[in-house]
């Protein structure tokens, strides 16, 4: 079945050859508000290159491939695809000139087949039957060709992260794409997934597409692509060839300026705070279980768990925020067992940073300094049934400034605060105790779930150096991330959790790469001692 | 085309859209108004004359208001929460019928009762009639997650035909000539008048003084915290430590006691009695004036006079001009939808291009 015509390779493009750009954009500027996610922008794509944009969380990689891709509306600005105009604001016009996205998320429908998956939206809704004989042959041939071998048959939901994403590609390459667009495609896979994706991609440019690979990892991009072209603040500041550029230096053409490495970190092991003893928790989704899990974290000392989210994360860090109970085994702070109840968690000093901080760390709604008390807002703000409305604005006040939140003082609503500013505001909220003066309190356990994942390099920074002060103030951190660079720059011991089974913690220098990335696709897993 | 989200909700915004709405509402009714052919301006001259127009004018609106004070006070403390409670109109007439259970039938609970203790316990009986249907929705929604605009919404008919049933059968009025219409309070349990040769009661000092501690409950009090906070996001809520479950609990049974007070109100009040038609509504209506209202306690009482303004007026006016009564029911449901539209408009920006 021919759902559309390919499109034609213009004649610039046979005319100049592999440097005829496939795609031109020019001077694409785009406020929301007061804030220039791009200006003025201009960048050219040729046929058979990778070209990997580079920049931190808001720079304005997303805004941009969005607006090519006509998800949003450029306030200035023209792109040419293969020549011919792109009408702006209309994704059916960006994929009938063959540009296909592939998202960081996957946006497939979990309980449809990979070949209903594909050929969604490809067929008129009027006609009575879907063609499938003929859907299936092409999406065969398709795989084929590019060599992405999947069973068109496989229900989505069976499949692995890396699998989606596989099927994603051959769902743009099924409606013709010949230029592909990624957008943090690595985010969610293990370092080996990760080395298969970069080999179908070198094999997909060899086939004449071109690819925009969007990153905010250095090493990556490096390995990746042929040219580099980087973002910050909206503005396009330099565009590179790949090939004799130095990871240090693009680092600093990112950020813009030299990022200090984190000082101070500690080595004092202390005595076992929280203990984890053949935990087993049961639950509907992959995500939301483990299985006989045990871990001892010490005073002074950061364990990291690494893995893909989905592999029981939520069930551990729901566990240890006092959300859910564990349905067998038993889990102390302290020495002692408590009841999945926030409050009792708060109350033994367990300071929390849940990873999704608009839907679970802040409530939008409420104003600042409501939140800034959500924790404590019996003990220490309230007195007979009523909030001390006075203690704690005040209370909110000294957080801000202490730990820099800032965005409208502290009557807005939290909704209203940057990602960075709202992290800020949790983390301070769990560190500080509801103690206005940092020798008041000191957290006994941190939980931090994913907590720097969106920020930029210099909250990425502050999160990292509060974790690592805490720590040396005696708290037990426990760090769960999917960034190894995360965790082996900061965890004392690490495990690997793998569809609810976490290994043995090692110290960080006993692990290779390669062994993590082994550990976090579940082969060769150690039972945890 | 396409939707934008503001930032901020401004506090300027928020007062706005309730009168735009209004401004929406009247023109979108001027149209039925003028299709019923009648002349737009006079209509709506008479009704305002008829609501707001003389003392008989305002006694008649406050009256009509105070029911609706305090079924929008449910709805509103209710929804605040995110807990759509559509059975207010039940909970009044299981109020009501309660409130005559222990104050008219056999002269009152037939204990000889002091009168104040006798109004108490009628008071009493008619919030707790309230509560306790808010208790199986409430339960099913927080245990088992079942849909609570579903449960209160047929609770309603489950209530009026048993209230029909009582009012034919234990509790009928034997002097009633047959009229299905229940025993009479005793007349030492009815409110006094606040106006005299009116029908203003002191109901209406009830609802306004619940509607203030409704809203230094909400801003002040550490259960308004929590009724805030998970109405805005339970989840969020849940996280940092507020008991959920209770809070929801709490907030329906005090939303069902509320909207079953009002039932006893009207009874003390202005009827005396029970019958199967002494609210035209006023549940529903709750609801209406809550959203105009924002959500917001004091903000239910203007909403709730400005409604009853209307119905009232629109009662006299179709007594001068052809035009139907049910032109309030037109101009109530409008406002509804105006508001919702309006509010979405204050959240958000439309886009053309």
């Amino acid at each position: 079945m021919e759902t559309r015509p390919s499109p034609q390779p213009s004649p610039r493009e046979r005319g100049e050859g592999a440097y005829a750009p496939v795609l031109r954009l020019t001077g694409i500027t785009k406020r929301f508000g007061a804030l220039v996610a791009n200006d003025g922008v201009s960048l050219e794509l040729a046929r058979g290159e990778v070209l990997a944009l580079l920049g931190e969380n808001g720079a304005g990689k997303s805004t941009l491939v969005s607006i090519l891709f006509g998800h949003y509306l450029a306030d200035a600005g023209t792109i040419e695809a293969f020549g011919a105009p792109l009408p702006p604001g209309d994704p059916a016009a960006a994929l009938a000139a063959g540009i296909g996205m592939v998202h960081q998320h996957s946006t497939l429908a979990d309980n449809l087949t990979v070949l209903d998956n594909v050929m969604l939206g490809t067929e008129p809704l009027w006609w009575p039957v879907s063609r499938r004989r003929a859907g299936r042959a092409r999406l065969v041939a398709t795989a084929q060709r590019f060599g992405l071998a999947v069973d068109p048959d496989a229900r989505v939901a069976r499949l692995s992260v890396g699998e989606r994403q596989r099927v994603e590609i051959l769902k743009a390459l099924y409606r013709d794409a010949r230029v592909l667009i990624l957008d943090e495609p690595t985010a969610v896979l293990t370092p080996q997934e990760s080395e298969a994706l970069f080999s179908t991609l070198r094999g997909l440019c060899a086939d004449g597409l071109a690819i925009i690979f969007i990153s905010h990892k250095l090493d990556e991009v490096l390995r990746v692509s042929d040219r580099i072209a980087v973002l910050r603040a909206g503005r396009l500041v330099a565009t590179m060839p790949a090939a004799g550029t130095a990871k240090a230096g693009l680092a600093e053409v990112m950020v813009g300026r030299p990022i200090p490495p984190p000082a101070g970190k500690p080595h004092g092991r202390g005595d076992v705070a929280c203990v984890l003893d053949h935990v087993v928790m049961h639950g509907e989704r992959a995500g939301e279980r483990l299985h006989d899990v045990s871990l001892a974290l010490r005073a002074g000392e950061i364990t990291a768990i690494a893995g893909v989210s989905g592999n029981g994360q939520a069930a551990l860090v729901d566990l240890l925020c006092g959300l859910r109970a564990a349905d067998a085994g038993t889990v102390t702070l302290g020495g002692q067992p408590l009841p999945a109840e926030p409050r009792a968690w708060i109350g033994a000093g367990a300071a929390r940073i849940p990873d999704d901080r608009r839907e679970v760390g802040t409530i939008g709604d409420l104003p600042v300094w409501e939140n800034a008390i959500a924790e404590r807002y019996r003990k220490p703000f309230s007195s007979a049934a009523l909030v001390r409305r006075g203690a704690a604005r005040s209370f909110a006040r000294k957080l801000c400034d202490r730990y820099d939140v800032r965005g409208g003082g502290i009557d807005v609503p939290a909704r209203t605060l940057s990602g960075g500013n709202m992290q800020k505001l949790i983390v301070g909220r769990a560190l500080s105790g509801g103690a206005t003066r940092a020798d008041r309190f000191a957290p006994t356990l941190i939980v931090a779930n994913q907590p720097t994942w969106g920020l930029d390099a210099g909250a990425v920074a502050w999160v990292h150096q509060q974790m690592l002060d805490a720590c040396a103030r005696g708290a037990a951190v426990l760090l769960v991330s999917e960034d190894l660079d995360e965790i082996l720059a900061l965890a004392d011991r690490v495990a690997v959790l793998h569809a609810g089974k976490l290994s043995a913690a090692r110290a960080a220098s006993a692990w290779t790469l390669s062994e993590l990335g082994m550990a976090m696709a579940g082969e060769g897993t150690r039972d945890a001692a | 085309m396409r939707l934008e989200a503001r930032g901020a909700l401004s506090p300027a915004m928020a007062i706005v859209a309730p009168f735009a709405a209004v401004v929406v509402t009247l023109a979108v009714a001027a149209l039925f108004v003028a299709w019923a052919g009648a002349p737009v301006g006079r209509t709506y001259a008479l009704i305002f004359e008829g609501g707001f127009g003389s003392r008989f004018a305002w006694s008649e609106t406050l009256t009509r208001a105070t029911p609706l004070m305090l079924t929008g006070l449910a709805a509103a403390i209710a929804f605040r929460a995110h807990l759509y409670n559509i059975g207010a109109e039940g909970q009044l007439y299981l109020g009501a019928l309660a409130a005559v259970a222990a104050g008219g039938l056999h002269g009152g609970t037939g204990f000889d009762l002091p009168t104040p203790l006798l109004f108490a316990a009628m008071v009493a009986a008619a919030a707790l009639a309230g509560a306790l249907l808010m208790v199986l929705p409430a339960v099913a929604k927080t245990r088992f997650g079942v849909d609570e605009v579903v449960t209160t919404l047929l609770l309603n008919f489950i209530v009026l035909l048993f209230v029909s049933m009582m009012l034919d059968g234990p509790m009928k009025d034997p002097t009633a000539m047959g009229w299905p219409q229940s025993v009479a309070l005793k007349e030492e349990l009815e409110l006094p008048k606040l106006v005299e040769r009116t029908r203003v009661h002191a109901g209406l000092l009830v609802a306004i003084v619940l509607a203030a501690l409704a809203w230094a409950v909400l801003r002040l009090t550490t259960f308004g915290f929590e009724v805030r906070a998970v109405g805005a996001n339970a989840r969020a809520a849940r996280f940092a430590g507020v008991p959920v479950t209770r809070t929801l609990v709490l907030v329906a049974l005090a939303s069902g006691a509320i909207a079953g007070l009002a039932g006893a109100i009207e009874v003390a009040g202005r009827t005396g009695y029970v019958t199967l038609d002494m609210s035209p509504g006023y549940g529903y209506t709750g609801i209406v004036i809550a959203m105009l209202a924002g959500l917001n306690p004091l903000g239910v009482v203007a909403a709730a006079v400005f409604i009853a303004g209307v119905m009232v007026g629109a009662d006299s006016m179709s007594r001068a001009v052809a035009v139907p009564t049910y032109i309030a029911d037109v101009i109530v449901s409008v406002a509804l939808l105006a508001m919702l539209v309006a509010t979405l408009a204050a959240r958000y920006r439309l886009r053309l291009r």
